[in-house]
């Protein structure tokens, strides 16, 4: 490799993919889509509603939606990845397959970042930020700026991501960038630090996610509503929102120690001058674990609020399910070491971090009886939601199983680092934590946008993605009890090509229901005046959140309502009376903000000047980020008054 | 173990059927009766804590006694075991019997009955060294040892590789793995000797180079405390050959 320059860093023209036709086309589609976006916006005449409505809005519920856009989109990146993977395997026996190694190496690689980072992640916090305000009957979360901010890293993050497609290329180093592989000696070029630079600056994002719903589930909900009287969703984002204040700065500690060694060749995790990469693993699995429950206590409390709702029965074991949450995201801590027994750690340590995986399993199996009881006695609805969620608790249990075996050290010796391993967290995931998502996504859009999704199109998708998940991952459990790592890009044993060409037709069958969730938008808002919801509360609702029209008012509620028990909303409507609230008032509402896009903005210079070398950049960003600090921390009249019901709503 | 999945499994059918059954059994068009503000229940509770509880329990006991039983740094019954020092290279395994003053790339060969002590470690990224058909894996990695204690009990061929992903030649890193009687151990052991090279600074500083599928080769002659120098290279210390005090 050249030099690096001032200017352009290590930057030349040998970072364009003209190394391989796949990658060129990827490219081409990421740089086309991008494209044609912005050439949309600009025919439509848009800019300014994109801008004054979206960009710079500080309206949680609007945040919330770009979130979830974001994560739409990147799920389609990470899937592709992924049915390129299976399609790999499939071709790949005793052959090279249509993809070099390292060309798969950089696909494994970024499917895992992605579905992690910038899907599930982006999932999760945007429902979060939709719901939960409107849950709690506040107005707006705690730090509305401070919010908009860590959408705008999470942005920045996920467009590192996909600019690593076009100039240069991914890591290959996994989506755990295990040292010392992820050391400059053996990966020097610039993937992992596209890995680095992009889940450093989307993690600092989350951060300030999880301090903002602290405070705002802990400083703004509704008079009268006790934190036992808080829906299931709140209690599980909070929960949640604990396990990210504690465990993301340890991932940003490991990879900035790690970006450390690359760029400046120090030597925490290195092979040689006192590098101990065990370190790493343990930091990065000190947030790894409870990542996983960042990502699924979430989606449990969806699962909670749907399997209530389309019973028609109040929730079964309320005060069971708060405490399993809480214990769960306690002990989530006290595992990290089960993700590598096979390190060589003494019997008693492997035993103990075993035996404290398996105990998660209790709390976890709590849920599950609560849910099904939920059900027992209820009047049950089979829209999309409560079909995503009974399926979840069909596939979740078989994969709850699976991770108790993995728990077990002497299996553990045998099974890790097989497809067994991979199987089992794809059926923790993709029932536990996207089925969730995809319930929420369905069960909250009226209330997000004025008119359901299309119900058959959302059956479609749920039958897709069941039996696609099905197919795709059991002959992958079946693959990996018969020796076969994961990563492989290609094989020479007879025996697995059955069960992956099996594994690639579930992968097609889950691009069907991508597909099914594609077309039950598309359809349902060419159909909008069919599925139009006029009453805010389309599935007879339980909690706040449908007490308000729908959409919304950008204050949520125009008075405060008052709550007196859990299923507030719910027993005004049995009572037949209106929703007891405050009495009307004036309150401050946030006004738009460059702040979080500038500062988003700046994180990306810093990452792209830091991963090419190009620091001028890098210090352009850090300095564009400070102005904004300061400029934003000198700015007043940051609110207006708000009075609902007078002309044009604001004054 | 397998009695325990055989409970868990029973378990997971319970809840499985159970879903389904309710689902269909309280639909909205069915007739069953509607209960909407029972939300609790002494009994249930006991029962959905209890279970899970009890089953862990009875998992837990067995993890704790399992671990320690099948804990692979302990050495097995029987004779004194053999030791075979591994070290990982890109992309290939280099076996060196301190014993017998030789070395082997990409097979290994194990008497049929009698105790193996591996010890591990890596020259590059971490690796994790595992035989499908003797045991479990452990990681090798660089300036460090980890051991492994496998026995074959009876003859045959089959094959080892590194686990974990370390770069372009890893799907392709496997090694023979041959368990052998006493008598054609011996005479491997001699073949080994009789025509492999010398195993030195220079002839290891060209194995060292990335390459993959490499053919088997064999070293003759060995430095004393070779191993033992490769982890100190990295910084590490390894546990004195030969001698299985420690732990």
């Amino acid at each position: 490799m050249d030099e690096p320059t001032i200017l352009l860093g290590r930057l030349g023209m040998q970072a364009l993919p003209f190394y391989s036709w796949v990658a060129l086309c990827g490219a081409l589609v990421t740089v086309g889509c991008g494209l044609g976006f912005l050439a949309l916006v600009t025919w439509l005449g848009r800019w300014r509603d994109l801008w004054s409505g979206w960009l710079t809005s500080l309206d949680h519920k609007r945040i919330g939606i770009m979130y979830v856009i974001l994560a739409l989109i990147m799920l389609i990146r990470g899937f592709v990845d992924a049915i390129m993977m299976r399609l790999q395997q499939a071709l790949s026996y005793s052959s090279e397959g249509y993809l070099p190694p390292e060309h798969f190496e950089q696909i494994f690689s970024s499917h895992g970042t992605i579905m992690i980072f910038f899907m599930a992640m982006p999932f999760v916090t945007g429902l979060m930020n939709f719901v939960v305000p409107l849950q709690i009957g506040a107005r707006d979360v705690a730090f509305p700026a401070v919010n908009a901010i860590s959408f705008w890293l999470t942005a920045a993050g996920a467009g590192l991501m996909l600019i690593s497609l076009v100039i240069g290329k991914f890591s290959t180093a996994g989506w755990t960038g295990y040292p010392p592989y992820s050391e400059v000696r053996f990966t020097p070029g610039v993937g992992v630090d596209y890995w680095i630079w992009s889940i450093m600056i989307s993690g600092v994002g989350t951060t300030l996610t999880g301090i903002n719903f602290i405070v705002t589930i802990l400083r703004k909900r509704a008079p009268g509503m006790t934190l036992m009287r808080m829906p299931m969703f709140v209690w599980t984002t909070l929960c949640a929102s604990i396990l990210i204040v504690f465990a993301f700065p340890a991932l940003t500690v490991s990879t900035a120690m790690l970006a450390l060694d690359r760029t400046l060749g120090l030597h925490f995790f290195t092979i040689d001058s006192g590098g101990n990469a065990m370190n790493y693993m343990n930091l990065f699995w000190i947030w790894g674990h409870p990542e996983v429950y960042i990502l699924i206590l979430p989606a449990f409390g969806i699962f909670s609020e749907v399997v209530a709702t389309f019973s028609s029965k109040r929730l079964y074991g309320y005060t069971s399910l708060v405490y399993a949450t809480a214990v769960i995201a306690l002990l989530s801590f006290t595992v990290w070491l089960h993700h590598f027994f096979t390190m060589g750690a003494s019997a008693n340590v492997n035993a103990i971090f075993g035996i404290a995986t398996m105990i998660i399993a209790v709390p976890t199996g709590v849920k599950v009886f609560d849910w099904m009881f939920t059900m027992y006695r209820g009047r049950i609805r089979f829209e999309p939601p409560m079909a995503f969620t009974v399926g979840f608790m069909c596939l979740f249990v078989i994969g709850g199983m699976t991770g108790v075996l993995l728990a077990i050290p002497p299996i553990n010796y045998s099974t890790h680092n097989t497809t067994f391993l991979v199987a089992h967290f794809h059926n923790m995931v993709i029932p536990g934590a996207l089925f969730g998502y995809v319930a929420g996504y369905m069960y909250w859009f009226p209330k997000a946008f004025g008119f359901r999704l299309d119900r058959t199109w959302g059956l479609r998708a749920f039958w897709f993605w069941a039996v696609g998940f099905t197919l795709a991952f059991m002959p992958l459990y079946v693959t990996g009890l018969l020796g076969m790592p994961r990563r492989m890009s290609s094989y020479a044993n007879p025996a697995w090509h059955p069960w992956l060409i099996l594994a690639f037709l579930g992968a097609c069958l889950i691009f069907l229901g991508i597909v099914s969730l594609g077309m039950q938008l598309w359809v349902s808002i060419r159909d909008r005046a069919r599925l139009t919801d006029a009453t805010g509360d389309p599935w007879d609702g339980r909690t706040l959140e449908w007490s308000t029209s729908s959409p919304p008012p950008a204050w949520n509620f125009d008075t405060v309502p008052l709550v007196a028990e859990r299923d507030t909303f719910h027993a005004a409507k049995q009572a037949a009376q209106p929703m007891p609230h405050q009495p009307a008032d004036s309150f401050d509402m946030p006004k738009n903000s460059v702040s979080g896009i500038l500062i988003g903005l700046g994180g990306f210079w810093v990452g792209f000047g830091a991963i090419w070398y190009i620091w001028w950049l890098a210090a352009a960003g850090l300095g564009l980020i400070a102005a904004t600090m300061i400029g934003r921390s000198f700015a007043e009249h940051t609110e207006m008054r708000v009075t609902p019901g007078e002309t044009g709503d604001v004054t | 173990m397998l009695q325990a999945f055989g409970l868990m499994l029973a378990l997971v059918l319970v809840v499985i059927a159970a879903t389904l059954f309710f689902a269909w059994r309280y639909r909205a068009t069915g007739k069953a009766l509607h209960q909407p503000d029972w939300d609790r229940s002494l009994a249930v509770e006991i029962v959905t804590w209890g279970i899970p509880a009890l089953i862990i329990a009875i998992l837990g006991t067995m993890v704790w006694n399992k671990t320690h039983a099948l804990d692979p740094y302990k050495p097995l019954p029987g004779a004194p075991p053999l030791v075979v020092q591994a070290i990982a290279l890109d992309w290939k395994w280099l076996f060196i019997y301190p014993e017998q003053g030789i070395a082997t790339v990409n097979e290994v060969a194990l008497p049929v009955g009698r105790p193996v002590t591996f010890r591990l470690t890596s020259e590059v990224a971490m690796n994790s060294f595992m035989i499908p058909a003797l045991g479990g894996q452990i990681y090798a990695m660089a300036g460090m040892e980890t051991r492994l204690n496998l026995r074959a009990d009876t003859p045959g061929r089959s094959e080892g590789r590194n686990m974990q992903f370390s770069g372009g030649g890893f799907a392709a890193q496997t090694f023979a793995a041959l368990a052998l009687p006493e008598q054609e151990f011996d005479d491997w052991v001699t073949k080994a000797r009789s025509t492999g090279t010398a195993l030195n600074a220079a002839s290891f500083a060209k194995l060292s180079k990335p390459s993959v599928a490499d053919p088997v080769r064999y070293y003759g002659t060995v430095p004393v405390d070779f191993f033992a120098k490769r982890i100190a290279a990295h910084g590490g210390m390894s546990h004195h050959s030969g001698n299985e005090a420690g732990h």
